[in-house]
């Protein structure tokens, strides 16, 4: 049996930064806690009840900001989830948290509660960039929440975003080396991206946000560089670690691994019997949980994928990975070999402009198609 | 039916603004033929593409009824002519209709190029000219020296000149009394057999083809069987009538009067304008002298940007060339383009002018490719092949020589603006016939190979000049050119659209204009990509595109796969858009760019 992922969605934050468009809404003042972790129960019982004998590989609980909550309904959601599977013994349980002051009192109590892995949102490590962002903490509280995350978790990553507007590659490169000093063996860096629905992006209407293409490539390159120099390379586009270090939790998406999505907006991609499922949940959080409450889940859809959809994300997802995709385990997952599914002369023409590599094993793509993936999959997919 | 002494028949010249259509609104309204309530601008220019531009591109006739301060009630009957050189044709026809023209100057501006054709050909037709100086209420009005002018540049004598607005209605009445007293009554005999002229004719969606004539002898009546002396057709005529602007019906039409007749005709092709009418019973023995039959001189392609919409611009192309027996068109097909049609115009404004009426009143989104002429290959089996699309070229080693048009260009301008203007002209390989001044302005009379300017000479000499300069040609000659067929190619692969025949000596420049502007067209890709002008073989001109270095989406999660999964569908559908050269896929937008291209 395939091994389960988990993924708790929890919506609310306590402000809406201006360049997300993950599911998130600000934390309503009165929030009945009890009530929503009923329903996570309810839609995790439910997916037990669907996906009985699997065992749970990793849990992440991302959002929204997962450390708004109770470090107690934490706990309650993976004692649940110990008595409805079984939960592997070196399973890896993320939290993602928010440098605040008042959430770095709660690292100890999610220790507690079992979470073994933190992922904080620094985003940046200077005010001015902390405000253009629209984060709610300055640079000194992002210092002591990576500081405090090191002392309680054997693993923590934390996320940085550049290319913003008037970011100089320099700046960037001081800004990394810092960053490097906080001993951690995770990074996500990510390169500011404008995505539609987000109050950035009806700014970029009038103004710029993001640095100029020659310099965000220069310090994509540089990133990879630095990062690689520093023993955390990158493994995947935009994240690094050093070996053994990864995400699991995350490797299962870019492995076209088998997840559950718990919470609201929260998506899931998985077998059962013979069928692959694709499932989506309600993005409006009461709409969520009132649906679980009447029916078990909270799904707003629910598609059953066929096999040339399901390949297509598949390559989607793995070429992301600097280690590419593993043939055997691409034949086993599809019965199909990859070679069958990926036209042949594309490849080729691909691999000659050193944009693929293909060897015995894999087929991955070199640094300079990493850099250039979406153009390199509209080729292969056209 | 009138008699014929208290008949007067004449057109109107002018250049476009001098207030051509202005002056025949005031005319209708002076005399009665429609309600001031019914007025509307323009009375005349019935397409909304008239009305807007301010320039007439269809002949339109109506009779008024003038009342003469001899006492005696006058017919008039008024043919309204398009000012440009792309409509000369209609403009020769109307004028072979009437006995005299009014030539309407603005007294600011003076005689401009296109409105000298036109006074020349009027005089050809032997028509007595009655200059008008109009807008002389603007204060920058200078009539004295206007007159001058006409007298220096035209050789009219404009000393009686009427002095007139249009705009307020000053001087209108004069203009009448200039009509009654100036220009001479039609000649006819009732009693010999009937000829009338065919001057137009046009589809209309509720009488199917209407006719327009003029009657010179006998009398064309309700019922009468009449032949087409050319086409040998025989017909009952159904419907006789005059406009007045209004259509109104009559019995008969007689010598000397102007007016449309109806025959149960479904498409203008069965009508051949220049043709003469003849009672079938009592035919003429002699036709009368017709019109040389208008040829298209520009030729280019018209795609639908939207390959769905190729049998929509097929209808519509018809629809049009109902109305437009000038207007050509036969289907191609590009790599560049998919589906289209070649289509052949009478010059550049009447090539704009169809683009832009198929766009407006068809809904159809076009591409346009550049215009060509007609080149006039002579290969070395003996043969002469016409071509109207560099595509076609025969190879180089069949071609014995080639010809290619050359036009008489009479252009008027400003005098600062002239060392500007003679560069262009120089630089488009033209030839200087004559240069003349009358006061501060200049007229320059070029030969100038016609390849030349449909490129977009219009436009250089309009910036060149601040729009001061007028510009007018007639067909000149065939001359022998040493001319090159130029093909862009991407990726080692020519583009059909982008192939244009070039003279020689200009190839290499013109070819590095197009490549380097493809350059900044076609976006960076995965792969380099290769720009070139060649000529057969030989490279003329290169640019490289290099490879895209980023495009990467730095977030993607398990929430993340539905939505960038579609967003790879997305663009996928997208490539439908794109046209494959060699391995590189280039969107179908950059080809249009650069057709869009000018010379600067």
């Amino acid at each position: 049996m395939t091994p389960l992922s988990v993924y708790i969605h929890w919506p609310f934050c306590v402000s809406k930064c201006p360049y997300c468009d993950f599911n998130s809404r600000v934390l309503p003042s009165a929030l009945e806690e009890g009530a929503w972790q009923e329903a996570y129960i309810n839609e995790l019982s439910h997916y037990a009840a669907r996906l009985p004998d699997r065992e749970i590989a990793t849990i992440y609980f991302g959002g929204g900001t997962p450390s708004l909550m109770q470090p107690q309904t934490v706990a309650t959601l993976l004692d649940k989830m110990v008595a409805l599977w079984r939960v592997q013994q070196n399973c890896e349980i993320t939290l993602e948290a928010n440098p605040s002051s008042s959430e770095i009192g709660k690292f100890q109590a999610f220790k507690s509660a079992g979470v073994n892995r933190l992922s904080l949102g620094v985003q940046a490590l200077n005010d001015a960039s902390l405000r253009f962002l629209g984060r709610a903490h300055d640079a000194q509280e992002a210092r002591e929440a990576i500081k405090a995350a090191a002392k309680t978790f054997d693993r923590f990553s934390f996320d940085l975003i550049y290319g913003r507007v008037g970011q100089t590659p320099a700046a960037w490169e001081a800004e990394l080396g810092e960053a490097l000093t906080f001993g951690s063996k995770h990074m996500s860096l990510y390169q500011l991206t404008i995505e539609e629905g987000t109050s950035f992006h009806k700014r970029a209407a009038n103004e710029t946000l993001t640095a100029p293409d020659d310099a965000s490539a220069q310090m994509y390159e540089a990133t990879q560089e630095i990062m690689a120099m520093a023993g955390l390379p990158a493994y995947e586009i935009s994240n690094h670690a050093a070996a053994g270090q990864e995400s699991r939790h995350n490797l299962t998406y870019w492995h076209y691994g088998d997840y559950i999505g718990i919470g609201a907006g929260a998506h899931g991609r998985f077998v059962e019997g013979n069928q692959r499922y694709a499932t989506e949940n309600h993005r409006n959080p009461d709409a969520w949980r009132q649906q679980v409450v009447a029916g078990g889940h909270g799904r707003a859809k629910e598609t059953i994928l066929d096999q040339e959809t399901a390949m297509r994300e598949a390559l989607m997802m793995g070429l992301r990975l600097v280690t590419g995709i593993d043939k055997a385990a691409w034949h086993r997952k599809f019965a199909l070999p990859l070679k069958d599914y990926v036209p042949q002369h594309k490849v080729s023409r691909l691999v000659h402009e050193g944009l693929l590599v293909k060897d015995a094993a894999t087929l991955r793509a070199s640094p300079k198609g990493l850099e250039t993936l979406n153009a390199v999959l509209a080729f292969l997919l056209s | 039916m009138t008699a014929l002494s208290k008949i007067r028949n004449f057109a109107i010249i002018a250049h476009i603004d001098h207030g051509k259509s202005t002056l025949a609104d005031r005319l209708i309204q002076n005399c009665g033929g429609v309600e001031l309530r019914e007025m509307k601008e323009q009375m005349l220019d019935n397409m909304d593409i008239e009305r807007e531009r301010g320039i007439t591109i269809k002949s339109q006739t109506v009779r008024l009824t003038y009342k003469a301060k001899d006492g005696e009630t006058y017919q008039l009957n008024l043919m309204d002519t398009p000012g440009h050189v792309d409509f000369a044709y209609e403009v020769s026809r109307s004028l072979a209709a009437c006995e005299g023209s009014i030539l309407v100057v603005d007294a600011s501006q003076g005689v401009e190029a296109q409105t000298l054709a036109n006074v020349y050909q009027a005089l050809d037709n032997n028509h007595e000219v009655i200059p008008v100086l109009n807008k002389i209420d603007l204060p920058a009005a200078e009539p004295e020296r206007i007159k001058q002018q006409i007298e220096d540049v035209i050789g009219l004598d404009a000393s009686d000149a009427v002095l007139i607005s249009a705009k307020t209605g000053l001087g209108i009445n004069d203009v009448l009394e200039a009509i009654v007293t100036r220009l001479p009554a039609p000649k006819g005999d009732a009693a010999a057999p009937l000829t009338a002229l065919l001057v137009d004719s046009w589809y209309d969606s509720y009488l199917g083809v209407v006719i327009l004539v003029r009657v010179v002898d006998g009398t064309i009546r309700k019922g009468q069987k009449i032949r087409f002396m050319a086409t040998g057709a025989v017909r009952d005529v159904d419907r006789v009538g005059i406009f007045t602007p209004k259509k109104v019906e009559m019995d008969e039409l007689g010598p000397g009067e102007v007016g449309f007749i109806t025959a149960g005709i479904k498409q203008i092709s069965d009508t051949k304008v220049g043709d003469t009418l003849t009672d079938d019973r009592k035919p003429a023995e002699k036709a009368l002298a017709g019109f040389k039959p208008s040829i298209p001189v520009v030729f280019c392609g018209l795609f639908p940007v939207d390959a769905n919409d190729f049998e929509h611009l097929r209808e519509s192309l018809g629809k049009l060339a109902l109305n437009d027996a000038s207007f050509q068109f036969e289907a191609e097909s590009s790599v560049a383009l998919g589906f289209g049609f070649r289509c052949g115009f009478l010059g550049l404004l009447h090539l704009e002018i169809i683009q832009e009426r198929l766009e407006r009143e068809f809904n159809l989104n076009l591409i346009t490719t550049a215009p060509s002429v007609i080149y006039h290959i002579y290969k070395t089996d003996g043969t002469l092949v016409h071509l109207h699309n560099p595509v076609d070229m025969p190879d180089p080693v069949r071609i014995d020589h080639m010809q290619e048009p050359w036009i008489k260009a009479t252009i008027m301008t400003p005098d600062e603006y002239l060392g500007g203007i003679l560069t262009l002209c120089n630089e488009r390989r033209g030839e200087q016939i004559e240069l003349t001044y009358v006061g501060n302005r200049a007229m320059a009379i070029y030969r100038l190979p016609l390849n030349e300017v449909v490129f977009d000479f219009y436009d250089r000499l309009k910036s060149i000049s601040r729009g001061y300069a007028s510009f007018d040609y007639v067909l000149d000659e065939y001359r022998e050119g040493d001319l090159v067929l130029m093909n862009i190619l991407v990726n080692t692969e020519a583009v059909d659209a982008l192939a244009c025949i070039v003279n020689r000596a200009a190839a290499e420049k013109r070819g590095r204009m197009l490549c380097e502007r493809l350059k900044e067209l076609i976006p960076k890709q995965l792969f380099k990509i290769a720009i070139q002008a060649a000529i057969g073989g030989r490279v003329i001109a290169r640019e490289t595109i290099s490879a895209m270095r980023k495009d990467v989406t730095a977030k993607c999660y398990g929430g993340d796969i539905s939505r960038k999964r579609k967003l790879l569908d997305k663009q996928k559908e997208g490539k439908k858009r794109m046209r494959q050269f060699g391995n590189v896929e280039i969107p179908q937008s950059a080809f249009i760019a650069a057709l869009k291209m000018d010379d600067r």
